[in-house]
């Protein structure tokens, strides 16, 4: 009876009645994370638009206008919200441009990883054998090493194989390349473990008895049922990448001081921070930790919400 | 004066969608050395009420309102740490599945001797002892090499067995046994039956058994109370509940239950399930699926009775004033 | 006890050879160490020889045969940009590194364990809520962050603590230690504070869920039902059953801080391995990347080979059938 009513009524308000929107709802902390965290994607996606200055921009850069301190502050100048650096670019400019810049390392690198991930963990659990205690066995030495020094060596690595020019032109990629194949491994488990309690659920079987193809049915009928855990874990994840994308920018390996992301802007900032400047260094810091935390608030909502048991 | 009365007990359990009762204003006493079997059907609220009686329902779950009175003694409002003094040392229990109820990481020894310390004051030679002796008395052959043995290392009938030394080794007064064969073996829950019952008649333990097979009930309760969507349906002796039971829900449990020794034409069924705590019809819960069932059944409740013979049953059939032909 | 070791050692062979053999493959292929070692100006005649003191014209596997021959004597060839054996820079910094992971590590085991036991026993009081959104910006803030936070108050406004280097040390042997001069604690705190918060959240939040874990299993509810105290409850049956998930993701977390040991190092210019392994990686230095590799594998072996001798302790279901199998 509660099916046909559920039938009877439109998506937005199934939605709206849906056990996901009710603990939204009813967790002030998660909706507050949900803003803060579109608020700061919206900043990031609009900078072109909305940015008061183009920090790029070198004709309209002015080294009179350097180390402003924040406008609230005495010395502070109105037209630079946020102060500015040493160059005198606008800080609340380069933060948005930096945050975007962040944000696109940060999803790209997850897609990558979530792609890879569910793909091989697909792949090992649907194929069994040789092929799984392969891809298993690599995901265990994987895992021996923390995330960070596979991003580290990866990005060396390819530094080191690189002429300097090139590895500069493509050095985002690198980095989305870096964070993405050292954080595959969770993805892979977990679909794999899934895959197999699915492979041999009846549907399935029913699914290869009419015929369909292997990967047909892996698309089509296993992947959907996997998707939930994905998400949390995608979600979860995002936190990390941007983590992992500003660590390295700050260990001056990640993404070239030519589109200086969060982490860059923080690095140039540490070097003024003993002069008393320390608005370079703060602003972003706070932008970062403020991403960082709303993403994570929000993937462990999500889990929490996904999977009720662990409540 | 009986040794454990539950007087109106009501569990709730509040969800987003509302406050579930699983327990409703169900009274019952055991005496002394008594066995009370307990049935129904799964989420009859059966377990729950043993559960509640020991205070040890899960949050959000609670107890919200009635009383529980052992020896005379009120025990649903002592502080916790004097409830923990109850637990083990006044009334033990027995749980389902023998393979999750016993610490994997501690002896069985350990975790006896450790019982038996903290109620009984014991020096650790003794306890061990004492211990040891538990274990040759639930029949764990090789009982005092096998005191350091891990839960792992025994089958699941003798690891029900250490169950019941547990419960029974601070020499509780009332033991309350939840579906203790359930999980066994068929060819097992016997032998795990007569052994709970042989060492309870020997140290005069009362027993609370909720299990929801009759057979077993009809073979060990004294008497028995019968439980449907959170009510005692119908309480009594166990010969008069299973030959002559009074209440409508009884008679098709009773009427389910295969015989050896009558020759039945077929089994009767009860048409229809339980209804979920959800959604329990107004009136008698079971008036959708009762066979007498008339107009009073769908607006009033009943309570427990007197009925016509031994037991006690919770219909309208044996109300004053009802003729008994209603339906 | 010894065959298990020894399989665990055979076990851990493959890793090493795998890690042995992509660092030689960097070692090899990455970069051209020749003409990094020539610099500008060398003769064909020159870049013959050196090609030939390397042993780089003979076959693939005879060089990694050589490789691991040095590699097991703890021989890893010249930094290419300091032009010094990578051994001696490794033995000089290691020392740094290991004493600040060490303290680091202790920092989050100490605290973090101690604040997931409370959290997941008292998860409504408001200093689990306090210690949660703690625990939460604990793993939101970057390590690099956390530790210029840390600069900024303590070493630029207050002016109590250092922000750089490792103060005066006192040589012992080889060895060069901080913790015996009171410039050296003072260098420390800032740094392995940094270093340790983020494990020590991350181990608060893992006890506090696997305590949750296990407070809802049977034995517990039973450990309750026997009337333990809660003591006995809480420490002794719970606590230990979270040990065994906590063993191994603390021992992940042990690698972790290693790693993370780079940020920090840099943050601080504490003259560890990790500042030196970020010069060589900004520096395409490939033997010194390579032997770091080899160094972090060999200590993963050694702290996985440590967890499996702790699970060996705490859970006697391994005992019997750990030895020899695997996992």
């Amino acid at each position: 009876m509660a099916d046909s009513i559920a039938a009877r009524k439109g998506p937005v308000s199934r939605f709206l009645d849906s056990d996901l929107w009710f603990s939204f709802s009813h967790s002030p902390l998660t909706i507050v994370s949900a803003i803060v965290a579109l608020a700061l994607i919206g900043a990031a996606v609009l900078a072109p638009v909305i940015a008061p200055h183009d920090p790029f921009n070198l004709a309209t850069l002015n080294l009179m206008d350097a180390f402003n301190p924040p406008a609230w502050v005495e010395g502070g100048n109105p037209d630079f919200l946020l102060g500015t650096d040493d160059q005198g670019r606008d800080m609340l400019s380069t933060i948005m441009y930096g945050a975007r810049i962040s944000l696109f390392v940060g999803f790209c690198s997850v897609i990558f990883a979530m792609v890879l991930g569910v793909t091989l963990g697909l792949v090992a659990g649907f194929v069994g054998g040789t092929t799984d205690a392969v891809l298993m066995r690599i995901a265990d030495i994987k895992l021996t090493f923390p995330a960070i020094l596979v991003a580290l060596l990866v990005d060396g690595l390819v530094r080191a194989a690189l002429p300097r020019e090139l590895h500069d032109r493509i050095a985002l990629w690198v980095v989305i390349f870096a964070i993405g194949i050292s954080n595959w491994v969770q993805y892979a488990r977990t679909v794999r473990g899934s895959t197999l309690v699915e492979k041999n659920k009846e549907y399935v079987m029913a699914a290869r008895v009419i015929g369909l193809s292997s990967t047909r049915i892996m698309t089509s009928h296993v992947l959907p049922n996997v998707m939930g855990p994905v998400l949390v874990i995608a979600t979860l994840n995002l936190g990390f990448a941007i983590l992992a994308e500003a660590t390295l920018s700050f260990l001056g390996v990640g993404v070239p001081p030519t589109q200086p992301s969060l982490g860059t802007l923080i690095r140039i900032g540490n070097d003024f921070l003993f002069s008393g400047e320390w608005w370079i260094t703060v602003f972003p810091g706070i932008t970062l930790a403020l991403m960082v935390l709303s993403v994570n608030l929000l993937g462990d909502w999500l889990r929490d919400a996904l999977n009720p048991r662990l409540r | 004066m009986p040794l454990l009365e539950v007087r109106n007990l009501r569990v709730e359990f509040p969800t987003r969608r509302g406050v579930l009762t699983a327990v409703d204003d169900v009274s019952f006493s055991i005496d002394e050395g008594e066995v009370l079997g307990v049935v129904g059907e799964s989420g009859a609220g059966k377990s729950i009420t043993g559960t509640a009686i020991i205070r040890l329902i899960e949050p959000p779950g609670r107890i919200a309102g009635g009383e529980v009175l052992l020896a005379g003694r009120r025990i649903d409002n002592i502080a916790p740490e004097e409830m923990r003094h109850v637990r083990g040392k006044q009334i033990g229990a027995i749980f389902q599945d023998p393979l999750t109820t016993l610490n994997p990481l501690y002896s069985i020894g350990r975790q006896l001797a450790e019982t038996m310390q903290t109620h009984l004051g014991l020096s650790d030679r003794d306890a061990r002892a004492r211990a040891i002796r538990w274990l040759e008395d639930v029949g764990i052959p090789g009982a005092a090499q096998r005191i350091d043995a891990y839960p792992h290392q025994f089958s699941g009938g003798m690891r029900q067995r250490v169950v019941i030394a547990l419960a029974l080794c601070a020499e509780p007064k009332l033991v309350i046994a939840d579906e203790p064969t359930t999980a066994l073996d068929v060819s097992i829950q016997a032998q795990v039956i007569a052994l709970l019952k042989r060492l309870c008649r020997e140290h005069g333990t009362a027993v609370m058994l909720v299990t929801h097979d009759m057979g077993v009930i009809a073979e060990t309760a004294d008497r028995v109370a019968v439980m449907y969507a959170g009510r005692i349906a119908e309480i009594g002796p166990v010969r008069d509940v299973v030959k002559g039971a009074r209440h409508p829900y009884t008679e098709g449990l009773m009427g389910s239950i295969p015989s050896l020794t009558h020759r039945v034409e077929r089994l009767r069924q009860i048409d229809g399930s339980m209804p979920r705590l959800t959604d329990i019809p107004r009136g008698c819960a079971f008036n959708p699926r009762c066979t007498k069932v008339f107009d009073r059944c769908r607006i009033e409740r009943p309570d427990l009775m007197a009925t016509d013979g031994p037991t006690r049953a919770a219909c309208w059939l044996y109300a004053k004033g009802e003729a008994r032909d209603a339906a | 006890m010894f065959a298990f070791i020894v399989s665990r050692l055979f076990q851990a062979l493959p890793v090493m050879f795998t890690v042995s053999l992509i660092s030689f493959a960097m070692f090899a292929y990455v970069g051209d160490p020749v003409a990094i070692m020539l610099g500008q100006d060398y003769t064909e005649a020159q870049r013959q020889a050196l090609i030939r003191d390397l042993g780089l014209d003979q076959p693939f596997f005879v060089q990694f045969f050589e490789y691991l021959k040095n590699a097991v004597q703890g021989e890893f060839g010249l930094s290419y940009r300091l032009a010094r054996p990578v051994s001696d820079l490794i033995l000089e910094r290691a020392p740094a590194t290991l004493e600040l992971s060490f303290t680091a590590a202790f920092l989050a085991l100490a605290i973090g364990v101690p604040m997931g036991v409370y959290t997941g026993l008292y998860r409504e009081s408001w200093l689990s809520r306090f210690f949660l959104t703690i625990s939460l910006i604990g793993v939101s803030l970057p390590t690099f962050l956390i530790g210029i936070l840390l600069i900024l108050v303590f070493a630029v406004m207050l002016g109590v603590l250092p922000s750089f280097g490792r103060g005066d040390t006192v040589a012992i042997g080889w060895w060069t230690t901080g913790f015996l001069t009171a410039s050296g604690l003072k260098a420390l705190i800032l740094p392995s504070i940094t270093l340790g918060l983020f494990q020590m959240t991350l181990i608060m939040r893992l006890v506090r869920a696997e305590m949750l874990e296990v407070l809802r299993t049977d034995y517990i509810k039973f450990a309750r039902a026997r009337g333990l105290s809660n003591r006995a409850v809480h420490f002794g049956h719970a606590l230990k059953n979270t040990l065994v998930p906590v063993i191994t993701i603390t021992g992940l977390q042990l690698g972790a801080i290693i790693a993370f040991a780079i940020v920090t190092e840099t943050v601080f210019q504490w003259p560890g391995m990790g500042l030196l392994f970020i010069q060589a990686v900004s520096n395409a230095d490939i033997p010194i990347m390579a032997a770091y590799l080899m160094m972090i594998a060999l200590l993963f072996v050694i702290i996985n080979l440590v967890v499996d001798l702790l699970y060996y302790l705490v859970d006697p279901r391994l005992r019997g059938s750990l030895a020899g199998s695997a996992r």
